[in-house]
């Protein structure tokens, strides 16, 4: 009985993989749009607080960071363990505030300058001593819109 | 000669893939997802000359005071408080629903939606803290009064037009603005203790 014939060869239909790239293309467009580009290095570490009534931050264009933590262990050398002050990718005094906003503001548009917002990344044991200080800079330097960051606490 | 159409030969296409994937690693890495988050403040522009920051003289009536010492203890209108305890106070403070006297004064105010109304707009809000205070105890204080303030704008809106704060449009969001507006003071931190 030659029903079942096995003499043929039944070879896997090869996989079309012209789609793949495609598919990639469209995940990578994805995570451009969703994702912002990182922009400094942290040369502090900071663990900001939590609370309950956050805003969330809008226009990322309009925001000016001000880090403040503890230096990572490879700067500690350096700067010693106490908090510090990072602006871009400096860790500085808090005399170097004003300037710092200053300079931002002038590389902003003109139409947005108002509206301009300083982001704080304080860590939550940081002391009021050095925030105060920033503060009293930033009111200085006529930043009047800042932004406590804070994780959501549910 | 050759007349034949010539086939021009397939570009092998296979490695677009890992291109893509190259990029998409690439993007991966440099990019950060977390959208950022805070506490919103607005800070008082600086104050124009020395004389100028005593000229406003408010009734000790009128102020509550809310003081963080370098420990993190929290003083609450003259007593010792615990910060869960500091919403409710606060919310009582902003309020003042029985007319008490020793709670901020009401005035006789025109706001749209609501009509002539009493309210307290006198009423101020000063947090000091100790050059040693911690952030986190400092923020945790703001938080509670900005909670303070967003609850009773929520009751009220809920009163009067049926919804949450945020679901209002925003006349009827500065309506409730008016009839609570936001007066957090702060004070120049204090050096009581040390760091």
């Amino acid at each position: 009985m030659g029903k079942f014939n096995k003499s043929g060869k039944r070879g896997m239909p090869e996989l079309n993989t012209s789609s793949l790239p495609d598919l990639i293309f469209t995940m990578l467009f994805f995570f451009m749009i969703v994702t912002t580009m990182r922009e400094v290095t942290l040369k502090v570490q900071f663990r900001v607080p939590a609370a309950t009534e956050l805003e969330k931050l809008e226009k990322k264009s309009l925001v000016s960071f001000i880090y403040i933590g503890k230096p990572l262990p490879e700067y500690q050398k350096k700067y010693g363990t106490a908090e510090q002050i990072q602006l871009n990718d400096k860790l500085t005094e808090a005399s170097d505030v004003q300037d710092y906003i200053y300079q931002e503001r002038e590389n902003m548009k003109e139409e947005d300058k108002p509206f301009m917002t300083v982001s704080l990344k304080v860590d939550q044991d940081a002391k009021m001593g050095i925030v105060t200080d920033v503060k009293q800079a930033l009111r200085q330097a006529y930043a009047l819109k800042i932004n406590y960051s804070a994780t959501q606490r549910h | 000669m050759a007349k034949g159409n010539r086939k021009v030969p397939g570009i092998n296409s296979s490695s677009t893939a890992d291109i893509a994937f190259i990029l998409l690693i690439f993007f991966l890495i440099t990019t950060s997802m977390d959208t950022d988050r805070g506490l919103a403040r607005r800070l008082p522009p600086p104050p124009e000359t020395q004389e100028q920051k005593n000229d406003i003289i408010v009734k000790e009536r009128n102020v509550f005071q809310v003081r963080i010492n370098k420990d993190n203890q929290l003083m609450v209108a003259g007593e010792w408080s615990d910060i869960r305890q500091l919403r409710a106070k606060a919310k009582e403070f902003i309020d003042n629903p029985t007319d008490n006297p020793n709670l901020p004064e009401k005035h006789l105010k025109n706001i749209p939606f609501f009509g002539d109304v009493m309210v307290t707009e006198k009423h101020v809000i000063s947090v000091q803290n100790d050059l040693g205070t911690s952030y986190g105890a400092y923020l945790e204080v703001q938080n509670e009064l900005v909670a303070a303030y967003n609850e009773l704008r929520n009751e009220l809106a809920q009163k009067q037009f049926g919804k949450t704060y945020e679901a209002c449009n925003s006349e009827q969001r500065d309506a409730i603005a008016q009839y609570y507006p936001q007066k957090i003071s702060e004070a120049e931190p204090k050096k009581y203790g040390g760091k």
